[in-house]
This record gives structure tokens, sequence and C-alpha cells, in this order.
């Protein structure tokens, strides 16, 4: 019986250890890119080059990228989207937690039709109206000069249409809730802003944190709003500019500078907040 | 699922893995019931209620015009006067507001746009040299603003006959309030109105606005597009485009050689490989993702919080910086392929993004990279709810792990999570970021394929290129539409479906 247990246990351990060994592989895997940026930046000789490890060992890539405007503006990109960001942050959370709020506890005869409308509209490949959507601002007047307004307006105009997940998580807050609050005379906006609001943090915060994310990696509207104008791109639109073919040679190690420095607050934030993010997605998405 | 073949009984017979599946194949044959549901019960009903909202509309207007006093009447005219003669300041002032707005877009702007929509424009472009010896550009009409602001425009009235409807029927209801000699609403009644009974309005004003400036009307400016030859060589503003009827979509649908080149059969190619890549891209993720948080899960494994922060590092890090290093780390001169030539593993290079084949077979792998994280990170949560017990009597009844996993888990996370897979499905079929910035579409197709696609292309993909490289927008929106309509059926089909499946008895 000892031994029968004891072998039990030699299983055990056996897989524990393969477990452990995959997880490091696994690990490896998928820190071996990010390892091989920061890595990159830190490279002293130019160029793309095949090997690892930097033959000489440097910070210039990174004191270059913010004193040396030669040819990039990289601090400036960088308040740019960091601007453009807080903005989108602070407009579309406002709007997908009304339209939420609207699709979950008012009840009026459009409803229904537009939740399909804009879950159909969404399907749109979205660079297939960004010809029109360039003339529309362009006769708003918010190209050229006003451009960076322009491109947050692009950003945050159908927002709207992020309602699904933000709305599952209105829908699991108790219905009796509303009712005893009318009851004691509240009225819709009352119940949106005393009760609704504050036991909707985690979405709250989901939503804020997707949406500051998302303008740091978007470049198609930035590239085709900002056209050429170079003092206002964003991070992504610059950073792909570094990669053409004509720049890659002589700033590949400066990329991988700009990107270190851009993923870190990115990074810091979501571990900060990766609880939320969890919560959003597997309260929208997954039916528990 | 009542449509069964198989009995209520039965059904419940069935292991979980089975429900499973009879469910996937009753999905797929519920489809054309589905169509048949549409074209019978959905389409009627809709024509149904537009028939009666036409038919309320010219009840109100005739009632409004037959029985109205002359407040009532002058309404129809001036809006909001009626409101005014009433009292009611503000809704009078925003119903009047309205019609300034709308003469003033009309008169300065809109109607010149409206008369050329027939023809977009009849002017081109041209040049001459004046006496002096210069060249002189007399700039003609823009077929595009001529579409675009047209559109605009159609809208606008549109959205004005829909006012006045309202205008004319809030002051014939007024009327016959004032009539009853009931209490009329007042301003403040209205403002309050506006917090509480129709505070959706309130809320969803901007929202709407947003959305039918920049998404609705670029859809029905594209949509519209689909009609015209507007290409390189009609390129605005230099040459005007004007209407084709059908043209694009029999060359796109039709499978006819045009220099040599077959759209239709490059549609056909680059359609199957999408819908190749999304399934694989999807089951991949999902399966893989759901094992490694088992194992990261597993009882007696110590550092879990370290093995799930190195793996969520792919969703903090933007993903246009991790795909744009990807590219280059597995490019023939890129550092992996440098790795594995000096450790003597390969002599030559290998073609991880050069070549068709294996291209794909990598742009799934980089995917798994990117996609796996999500759904460990949304499993675990779900995973630790599957009860305990269930393993202990499996592991009783001789079952290994891996059964245990395609018996117990696998059916519990597909049951739990289809919104999810079926959301991650169809991101999946226009998935732009990791193919245009892992390949851009690379390595080119044989001859007979448009130039312009690549192996590895999705149709999103390739649709960016024949616009940005092209600028064949004709065509392009034709495939837009024609993925439009693919991804909206399966979605709407799936949508709709999966409220009946949220309906159902819960696992077990």
């Amino acid at each position: 019986m000892a031994k029968k247990f004891r072998s039990k246990k030699a299983v055990e351990h056996g897989t524990n250890a393969a477990i452990y060994i995959i997880l490091t592989i696994i690990s490896v895997v998928w820190l071996f890119p990010f390892v091989y940026l920061v890595l990159q930046s830190l490279r002293g000789e130019s160029g793309i080059v095949g090997y690892f490890l930097p033959h000489e060992w440097t910070f210039d890539n990174y004191i270059k990228l913010f004193t040396d405007n030669s040819r990039f503006h990289f601090l400036k990109w960088y308040g740019t989207t960091l601007a453009i960001s807080v903005a989108v942050t602070v407009i579309q959370t406002t709007i997908v937690l009304i339209t939420s709020y609207a699709l979950s506890r008012l009840r009026f005869k459009m409803r229904k039709p537009l939740m399909n409308l804009m879950l159909v509209l969404g399907m749109f490949p979205g660079f297939m109206s960004m010809t029109a959507v360039y003339f529309i601002l362009k006769l708003i007047g918010l190209t050229q000069d006003m451009g960076l307004v322009g491109l947050i307006l692009v950003y945050v105009a159908s927002s709207c249409m992020g309602y699904y997940i933000c709305k599952g998580f209105f829908d699991t807050i108790p219905k009796s809730l509303d009712e005893a609050a009318r009851i004691d005379g509240a009225n819709r906006q009352t119940v949106f802003f005393k009760i609704i609001l504050p036991l909707a943090k985690p979405i709250i915060i989901y939503t804020i944190l997707t949406a500051f994310m998302a303008p740091w990696g978007e470049f198609m509207f930035a590239s085709l709003i900002m056209n050429g104008n170079e003092q206002y791109f964003n991070v992504a639109v610059g950073l792909k500019e570094m990669l053409t073919r004509e720049n890659i040679d002589k700033y590949f190690t400066q990329f991988c500078a700009a990107s270190v420095v851009i993923s870190i607050p990115i990074t810091v934030l979501f571990f900060c907040l990766q609880r939320y993010y969890v919560q959003g997605v597997t309260g929208g998405s997954v039916k528990g | 699922m009542t449509q069964t073949v198989v009995s209520e009984l039965d059904y419940l017979k069935m292991t979980a893995w089975q429900k499973f599946c009879y469910k996937f194949v009753s999905f797929f044959k519920g489809i054309p019931l589905l169509f048949l549901n549409f074209f019978k019960v959905t389409i009627p009903n809709a024509a149904k209620k537009v028939g009666l909202g036409f038919k309320n509309f010219g009840l109100t207007i005739y009632s409004a015009a037959r029985y109205g006093d002359w407040k009532t009447r002058m309404s129809f005219l001036v809006f909001g006067f009626s409101q005014f003669a009433r009292k009611q300041w503000l809704r009078g002032l925003l119903f009047l507001a309205i019609e300034v707005v709308f003469i003033l877009y009309m008169s300065l702007f809109g109607w010149q746009y409206l008369g050329m929509l027939g023809t977009l424009g009849t002017k081109e472009t041209y040049y001459y040299e004046n006496a002096m010896g210069f060249e002189v550009r007399v700039a003609g009409d823009n077929s595009l603003l001529i579409l675009l602001y047209g559109l605009l425009t159609i809208i606008f009235i549109l959205a004005i006959v829909y006012a006045w409807y309202h205008s004319i029927k809030s002051a014939y209801n007024t009327q016959q309030y004032e009539e009853a000699r009931q209490r009329l609403a007042t301003a403040k009644d209205d403002v309050k109105s506006f917090a509480d009974e129709q505070y959706h309005k309130t809320l969803l004003a901007v929202p709407l606005l947003g959305l039918t400036v920049f998404t609705i009307l670029p859809i029905i400016f594209m949509i519209f597009v689909a009609f015209t030859n507007y290409d390189k060589a009609h390129y605005p503003d230099e040459k005007l485009f004007t209407w084709i009827g059908f043209d694009n979509f029999s060359s796109v649908l039709g499978g006819g050689l045009s220099n040599g080149v077959s759209f239709g059969l490059t549609f056909g190619k680059l359609l199957l490989w999408t819908v190749v890549w999304a399934f694989f891209a999807t089951f991949t993720n999902y399966i893989l993702g759901i094992i490694v948080a088992l194992l990261i899960n597993k009882k007696g494994i110590r550092l879990k919080k370290l093995w799930r922060t190195v793996l969520v590092m792919t969703i903090a890090v933007p993903q246009f910086i991790s795909l744009l290093l990807m590219s280059q780390m597995l490019s023939d001169t890129g550092v992996i392929n440098n790795i594995l030539q000096s450790w003597h593993i390969t002599n030559k290079a290998i073609p991880f993004l050069s070549n068709g084949k294996l291209a794909k077979v990598t742009v799934i792998l980089v995917n798994i990279w990117v996609g796996i994280p999500y759904t460990m990170l949304i499993s675990t949560g779900i995973l630790m709810n599957i009860p305990e017990d269930l393993y202990e009597s499996a592991r009783i009844d001789g079952a290994g792990p891996v059964k245990a996993f395609f018996k117990i888990t696998l059916p519990y996370m597909l049951h739990v999570t289809a919104p999810y897979l079926i959301t991650q499905f169809i991101g999946n079929l226009n998935n732009f970021n990791i193919i245009y910035l892992l390949t851009g579409g690379n390595p080119s197709l044989p001859m007979g394929y448009a130039p312009t696609a690549g192996e590895t292309d999705l149709l999103i993909t390739w649709l960016y290129k024949i616009i940005f490289q092209e600028q064949s927008y004709g065509l392009a929106s034709v495939i837009s539409i024609l993925m439009f309509v693919l991804t909206a059926v399966v979605s709407l089909i799936v949508y709709n479906r999966s409220s009946a499946v949220k309906n159902e008895e819960d696992f077990m």
C-alpha cells in the first residue's frame, strides 16, 4: 500500500516537472520577441543584424530619440498620441456608458432595430469608408491644422457601436434596484447617475482601459488625416515611418527604443487594471 | 432546438460531447430554414411595419390638415408655429431651429449637389495655355463630392420630413388636448420629460448623430460607389466618374478575364483562404489557450502569477509593435533564421514568410502567440467553476487527463463561451492587423490571379491594397459589399440563434 502511494506521488511529481518544462518553454517563446526588442534598443551598431546579443551596449538610442529632432519628432508624437488617447478615453467612455444604459434600461420603440443596426454596421470594413470620412471632415474644416480634432472625432464618432460588453454588464444589475429608486421618486436620469454608475466600476475601468489603449496602435485613419504632416503623427504612424525601406537601416534600433518607451506605460497600466479587464471581457462576452 | 430529428429523451441521454456535435450539425441544418423564415416572415413583417408607418404618417397629416385650427395649419409652413402660439416655447424653438438650419443648408450648399446626382458631373477639368504661355487649370465637377454631398443632402431631406411630421403631430395633439381642456405641457414639463420618459432621446442624440455622419453616410456612399466606374482612370477631381450599373459586380462574380487576370478567381481563392484562416485561427487559439490555462491552474504548480504575467505581456504591448517586430525576426535574413543557421540546425534560411504554404502556417502560429493569452485569461475564471467532483468521478472511472479534457473540460467551456467563440470567428474573418503587419499579404500569387493579391491575403487586406495601390474604388466596394453580406448573414444567424442558446437548459 505504502509503495503504491509513493509511486502515485512519483507520477504526480513527474507530471508537475513536465508541466514546468512546458511552461518554461512557453515563457521563453512568449518573451523572446520582447527580450529581443529590449536588446536591440540597447545596441550600438546600426542597421539590422542577425545576431541576438549586441556587440556594443549603449543608451544612445533612447537619448537620441528624445533629443535628436533632425529627422523624427518622437517626443511630439508621444505628446500627440497621449493627448488623443486622453480625449478619446473621456468621450468614448461617456458615449459607451450612456448608450449602454439607454439600451439596457430604457424601453423605446426603436431599441431592438437600433441594436441590430449597430451590430451589422460594425461588420462593414472600416477603411472602406475612409475616403468619405476624409471629405466629411474636410467639409467641416477639420483636416490640416485642425486634423487632431478631426482624428479624435473620427475615433469617437461611432463608439456607440461598442455598447455590447457594457450593456451586458448593465443587464446583470438587478432591475429591482431601479424600481425601488423609482418608487422613491427618482427619475431615469437619477437612476443612471445614482444607482447604475456607482455599481458599474469594473466595466467603467474596462471601457477606459480599452479606449485608452486603442489610439496607440491605430495608423490607418491617423496616416490618412495627418497625411504628410509629420509634426502631428501619432506614434504608430511615426514608428511605421521609421521602418520604411529608406529609413530602416539607420533607425531600426531607435524604432526598438521607441517601442520600449511606448510599451512601458501601457503595460504598467494594463497590469494594474488587469483584474477589471478580465471581468469586463468575461462579463460581457461569456454567458456565465 | 425544437426542430429535432432526435427526440427530447434521446437528446438528454447524449453525452455532453455528443450534445455539442448535435448542436453543431443542427445549427448548419437550420440555416436554410432560417433563410426561409427570413423571406417568409422577417421581410413581410418589416414591410408591414413600414406600411403601417406610412399609413400613420398619411393619417396624421390628413387629419391635421382637415381638422386642425389655424395655429396647427400654420405649422405646415412654419415649424413650431402652433407650439409658440400655445406657449410651448421650448418645443417651438427646437422645431423652428431645425427648419432654419435646413433652409440655410439647402440654399447655401445642398441644392447644387442634388441636381447633379444623376450624372455625377458633366464638366471635366481641363487645361489651356493663356496668352502669357502659362498653363491654366479650369476645375470641373468633382464626382466624388457630388455623390457624397448629394447623399448627405438626401439624408438631410429625409430628416426634415421626419421633423416636419413630428412638428405637425405634436401641434395637432396639443390642439386636441386644448379642446379637451386638459393642461398643456409647458417648457418645464418638457425639460423634465427629457430626463425621464424621453431620457433615451437625450442620451442617444449625440451618439446617433456621430454614427449617422461618420458610419452610416460613408457606408451608403461606398455602396453607391459600387455602381460607378470610380478607379484610377476616372479619379476625381481631374476626371469624372459616372454610373455603370452592375458591371463591377459581374467582373467580380462572373470570373471573366480582363488583361489575363480573373478577379472572380482571385476572389474565390481568397475567400476560401479567409474562411480556412478564420477557422484555424479561432480554434487553435481556443483549444491551446484552454490547455495553457489548465496547466497554469493545475494544483501544485507554483508561480502561477508569473506564468500568467509572461503571457499577458502580448496583450499589453501594442499589437503593431509586436507584429512589426515579428515580421522582422521571421524574415529570411532575420534573427531566427540566423540563430538556426549558426547553431547548424538548418543550412539554408527557412522561408517563414516568403513561401506561400509556409507563410500561411507561420501566420497561424503567430496568431497563436497573439491569441492564447486572451483565451487563457478568459477561461481561467470559468475553469474554476467546473465542479471538482466531476473530475474526481472521472478519475475513479479510470479516465486519464486527456479523456477528462475532451469529455468534461471542453464541452463545458464550449457551452459557456459560445458567444465569445462566435465573436472571435467573425473577428478573424476580418483580421486586418495580423496579416497586414506580418506579411503584407505576400508572397504573390501565380499568374492569372489579380496581381494585387498575395498568398496570405485575406479579403480584407486585399481590399486595402485594391484601394490604396490601384485606387479601384468601384471594384473594392463590390468586394466589401460581398464580404459585408457574408459576415452580416453569418453573425445575424448566429446571434439570433445564440439567444435561443441562452434560454436553454444549463450544462448538466
